[in-house]
């Protein structure tokens, strides 16, 4: 059993709605899903959809063929009924469509009017749509109408009520009028799953590492971040503060930070380009911070609302001067939430900024699984606070150590003060200009850190066979993706993947040799969301190893199964 | 006792002669008159002449980039608003490269007090025209004389409501040591305009040049007058008001901030997972 439901529609009709209650649902049946969505920069109007994919098996990417698709416009049939799997069927109410289809793949719901009919509001047809998708599917509606009163209950009773005769309306209809309709959906036996998406599980995982202020300017993919920790400020007492500009926000952070708290800022390249003279600050003044940098295509505005890994080599080289960051491409959900607490505690730990760098796919893609386990995370305070503080007889904010680290005082905790600056400074943080100091600072900020931040990186994961012939590299969003199509391919070839979700400082070979196993096979194919290659560049930069093959994707839109393992067999079958 | 001596610093990299000493005594003497101690504040700053200040007294410091002082201010606040936190920031860095920010400081009413020391140049970039340079003045990159009008900062302040908005003179170590002291008294956003020689590159607007010009606002003027204030803040040329030209109630930003309404955000960090995992629940 696996499905994919596509909602094809306008921006502002509800799709989103729609696509949202229906992965809830499965999820909560226990169901394994995966949503990803597809729209333009645009309000009103336009072409958008969501897609949704459940089945009783893990499922981690998109697939191009669909079951069942919901048109709320004639452009959705148009663009997506040549997806239909045979055994498809097209939803659509005739009467709001202005259209009517004959096809034995189509099927006639009245949205408009069953919700008028029972609900008593036209407003209610998306509520009709969700039900029909249901009936569809045979499934009970229990678990949809418990969700309907939550969502509806500040409404009231009536509104709640409304909402669930719309729903069974909608059922009843397509449950009756779906014939030769087969979509035998297996009893779920697992629990009820976590639903989360990309954004959600990063806002999550900073609130986990407790932080306590996100500055920001919004800006698409990663405005989701924002939104989510605002919801929270009260609950969590964290400060989201949205800046006049994203120069404002990064240095607001800093500013957050030096004061003694744990910060973060988040935007997308065309805001983190005018951030880059804030990060060099951070660099300098060894202020920590954590930045979500959520790629989407570009040059320029690019593709607003669309998805690329176009960043990669921006985000390793931004900032004027030399200094160390570290840097996280997390591929799912679940990783992205720890990598936020790692980016913190490594950030806190040696006074660098570290970069969750994700993209479109990844922030609006939800995943399913048992929940985060929250054994894992740190919550380290690296600070000199009060008493501790106090007590030291001297204290100096860029003192010369050992490690390079030196100890970060909380201003007005003590009588020591804090002083630090961007111009080069000596150790008590006041401006120098002699050779010495300046060679003894460089030293410290960045030769002797950067080998200790390295020891603190993960290895890419392995997934497939060891001793493959065929192995696959991806970092990122592509995770979920590359997965599905070694499940296809190692159906016929020794295939593997190696993901890299921990990218700088370049994980070593040190706990696990995945050169080796480069070397070792035959073929070794770098999957890609941008046009020249960034991964691999970084790949021979820092091991001198060069893939074989590339699959680079830059038209804005994400892999999907069929996709991607349609590119790799044209590969393999080259061998 | 606290003394003026408490807060001596390294020693001035400046010119003899530099508007910036007097504004270093005068910052110097408010403070102890204040009876704030140097570890309980905190000085931002920009790049520029001005911006070395911090390091010529004693505070807790970020010296930051060009421009970029009241976003750092901002952050530190609302981590810490028990902090007195003094934005430190010369013409150019804050009128020019860092206007944005300024705009925005004064529209949050954020409770940072900003003194800017105008000296109507820029001088560590050797001598070209900042934004409240005199129209027509030329400089050795504008041979045809600066073409856009002259900045007026109080004019800005009060037409955005500004909490508070004064001028004072380098001059005048007395008059602008009072005013730095109202300003850190004052619940809100203060902007402090110290007109301020360049020795160096600024040849007319000289310490003879502001001597003739400014007065003291006399003992009667409102200024919670906002319409009289503006009117007042237009006045420029042969007589050059120095005081308080406008100040209001507004609440200041950090009193408005729900989350920090009990305590500072920096007492506030604590971790409890377990309330991580409610929240996970709400994913379900």
């Amino acid at each position: 059993m696996d499905y994919s439901i596509k909602i094809g529609g306008e921006a502002g009709q509800g799709i989103q709605t729609i696509g949202e209650t229906l992965a809830r649902v499965f999820a909560r049946s226990g169901y394994h899903v995966f949503s990803h969505q597809d729209y333009e920069s645009r309000i009103r109007g336009g072409h958008n959809f969501y897609q949704i994919r459940f089945s009783d098996r893990p499922v981690t990417a998109s697939k191009d063929r669909i079951d069942i698709l919901v048109a709320l416009d004639r452009e959705s049939i148009g663009l997506h009924e040549h997806e239909l799997a045979p055994s498809g069927r097209i939803i659509y109410d005739s009467s709001a469509l202005k259209q009517k289809h004959d096809k034995p793949s189509f099927l006639d719901v009245p949205f408009t009017d069953l919700a008028l009919k029972h609900g008593g509001d036209r407003i209610m047809a998306n509520t009709v749509a969700t039900g029909a998708v249901l009936g569809m599917l045979g499934m009970d509606l229990s678990i949809l109408l418990a969700l309907l009163e939550e969502t509806f209950r500040k409404k009231g009773d009536k509104v709640v009520s409304a909402n669930r005769e719309a729903a069974m309306a909608g059922r009843d209809f397509a449950a009756k009028g779906c014939t030769g309709c087969s979509f035998p959906v297996n009893a779920s036996t697992e629990q009820p799953k976590m639903l989360i998406a990309g954004a959600e599980a990063i806002a999550l995982g900073s609130l986990a590492s407790g932080c306590r202020f996100y500055a920001a300017y919004p800006m698409t993919p990663s405005t989701g971040i924002m939104n989510y920790l605002a919801g929270k400020e009260k609950e969590y007492g964290i400060v989201v503060e949205q800046a006049e500009d994203e120069i404002a926000a990064i240095n607001m952070a800093l500013g957050a930070s030096f004061a003694g708290v744990r910060a973060m800022t988040g935007t997308s390249g065309g805001g983190f380009a005018l951030m880059t003279e804030g990060l060099a600050l951070a660099g300098m003044t060894e202020t920590p911070i954590v930045i979500g940098l959520g790629q989407r295509p570009g040059p320029a505005t690019g593709f607003p609302t669309r998805t690329e890994q176009g960043e990669l080599q921006f985000v390793l080289s931004a900032g004027h001067g030399e200094f160390p960051r570290v840097v996280f491409a997390p591929g799912t959900p679940r990783q992205a939430f720890h990598a936020v607490n790692k980016a913190f505690e490594l950030a806190e730990k040696y006074q660098v900024p570290a970069f969750i760098l994700f993209d479109t796919y990844l922030a609006d893609s939800q995943w399913t699984c048992k929940g985060f386990d929250l054994s894992g995370i740190k919550n380290t305070d690296y600070r000199l606070r009060g008493e501790a503080f106090q007590k030291l007889p001297g204290y100096k904010r860029h003192a010369f150590t050992e490690s390079g680290v030196s100890p970060l005082g909380v201003p007005g905790d003590a009588r020591h003060l804090v002083i630090t600056d961007s111009d080069e400074h000596d150790e008590d943080g006041h401006i120098v200009e002699d050779a010495a100091t300046r060679v003894k600072m460089v030293e410290k900020r960045l030769l002797k850190k950067l080998p200790l931040i390295k020891q603190e990186i993960s290895p890419p994961s392995l997934y497939g066979d060891h001793d493959a012939d065929i192995m696959i590299a991806g970092w990122g969003s592509t995770y979920g993706v590359m997965r599905e199509a070694v499940d296809e391919l190692s159906k016929s070839y020794a295939v593997a993947m190696l993901h890299f979700s921990e990218l700088f400082p370049f994980p070593s070979t040190g706990q696990f040799d995945y050169l080796a196993l480069l070397e070792k096979a035959a073929l070794s194919i770098c999957v890609e969301h941008n046009a020249t290659g960034q991964f691999a560049r970084l790949m021979r930069a820092e091991t001198g190893y060069e893939f074989t093959s590339h699959i680079r994707k830059y038209d804005g839109r994400p892999f999907t199964v069929e996709g991607l393992t349609g590119e790799l067999n044209a590969h393999l079958r080259r061998l | 006792m606290l003394t003026s001596e408490d807060y001596r610093g390294q020693v001035p990299a400046w010119c003899p002669g530099c508007g910036n000493f007097p504004i270093l005594k005068a910052f110097k003497d408010a403070m102890v008159e204040l009876g704030i101690e140097p570890h309980q504040v905190t000085m931002v700053s920009g790049i520029g002449q001005a911006s070395k200040l911090p390091h010529y007294t004693k505070c807790n410091a970020f010296n930051g980039l060009h421009g970029r002082t009241l976003p750092v201010a901002t952050g530190l606040r609302l981590a810490n608003h028990e902090m007195l936190t003094i934005a430190v920031a010369g013409d150019g860095d804050c009128y020019g490269e860092g206007g944005n920010h300024l705009l925005h400081a004064m529209r949050r009413n954020i409770n940072v007090k900003l003194f800017v020391h105008d000296n109507q140049i820029y001088g560590l970039t050797k001598g070209q025209a900042s934004p409240t340079t005199g129209e027509g003045t030329v400089t050795k990159n504008m041979p045809f004389g600066v073409l856009s009008e002259q900045l007026n900062p109080l004019a800005l302040a009060v037409a955005l409501d500004c909490g508070f908005a004064a001028r004072s003179f380098a001059g005048d170590v007395t008059h602008l040591k009072g005013i730095m002291k109202e300003a850190v008294r004052h619940k809100g956003f203060a902007l402090v305009d110290i007109l301020q020689p360049c020795v160096t590159f600024n040849k007319t607007n000289t310490y003879d040049w502001y001597k003739q010009r400014v007065y003291p606002l006399e003992p009667e003027y409102d200024p919670e007058n906002r319409a009289a204030a503006f009117t007042r803040a237009l006045e420029w040329g042969d007589r050059i008001p120095i005081g308080v030209l406008y100040r209001n109630r507004r609440l200041p930003y950090e009193d408005r901030v729900p989350v920090i309404a009990g305590r500072p955000l920096l007492r506030q960090n604590d971790v409890d997972l377990s309330r991580i995992a409610t929240t996970i629940k709400e994913f379900f």
